[in-house]
């Protein structure tokens, strides 16, 4: 039964191991994708700490978190950004990133926000 | 200007929207679980449609049976019972974060052998999809955060 459209965008504000809503913010993105929505994701303030390469979540007996967001382009997630000061701030290498990620600055997020139909901020 | 005649233009009728909610904090901390539900509450006051409300991760704690709140405290399930009683809103809590928190139905409980179903009646255990159903199916999707 085809569903209807819309676009979100699902805005990351949390460290990847700090909270279990790392996890979740990445379990939705990938649903929306499976059921052929249109999302994106921005990584802002501590969220950009998910895009540190080279996780390994076996010591804390989790999941790794850089591997599932490695895998979202297979599940048709359109584009991921970055929230620049915030990846300067903590040094983070976007080139390095376990996905192709988009650099963008504070000042642009808002309108990178009203291009969507609904925001999700985890 | 003219009040009593033509109003369509300085006035323009307002428009019902179909809202969702996702909610991701716990009611004992803080009081954003809590905001929610006045929330749901405002907008249906004000002629909005509730299409569903949809729990993840700390947020499924709202949805526990087994909670016991001091008398002089307000007990925060009466909110979101009245809105499934007396609205019919859709009360969902994702299975994955339901199952790692506790928050057990009957049917859950028994296929995992664990001790005790902890989920109150009004609350309903499902997946995912649900919440996208609600994104792709409403005007407004309002999250309550962390």
């Amino acid at each position: 039964m085809p569903v209807a459209k819309k676009s979100i965008l699902i805005i990351i504000r949390h460290s990847p191991y700090g909270s279990s809503l790392a996890r979740t913010a990445i379990d939705i993105a990938l649903a929306a994708g499976a059921f052929e929505q249109t999302v994106a994701l921005l990584f802002m303030g501590d969220g950009v700490l998910q895009l540190i390469p080279e996780q390994d979540g076996a010591a804390l007996g989790t999941k790794t978190i850089s591997r599932q967001i490695a895998s979202l382009p297979l599940y048709d997630v359109g584009r991921v950004y970055a929230e620049l000061e915030s990846s300067r701030n903590y040094a983070i290498d976007l080139d390095s990133a376990p996905v192709a990620v988009i650099p963008m600055g504070r000042t642009d997020i808002h309108g990178l926000m009203c291009e969507f139909d609904h925001i999700m901020s985890l | 200007m003219n009040p009593g005649g033509n109003r369509g233009f300085l006035f323009p009728e307002p428009k019902v929207l179909i809202y969702s909610l996702l909610v991701l904090s716990s009611p004992s901390s803080g009081h954003t679980a809590q905001h929610a539900a006045a929330f749901a509450h405002a907008a249906i006051g004000k002629g909005h449609s509730l299409h569903r409300v949809f729990f993840m991760d700390a947020g499924v704690y709202n949805g526990s049976d087994a909670v016991v709140v001091p008398q002089d405290e307000r007990d925060p399930i009466q909110a979101w019972e009245a809105l499934a009683e007396n609205h019919d809103v859709e009360l969902i809590l994702c299975v994955s974060s339901a199952l790692k928190r506790g928050l057990l139905d009957k049917t859950e409980a028994e296929r995992y052998e664990q001790a005790a179903a902890t989920v109150h009646p009004a609350f309903t255990i499902s997946g995912l999809g649900l919440l996208i159903d609600a994104s792709a199916n409403s005007d407004r999707l309002i999250t309550f955060g962390a």
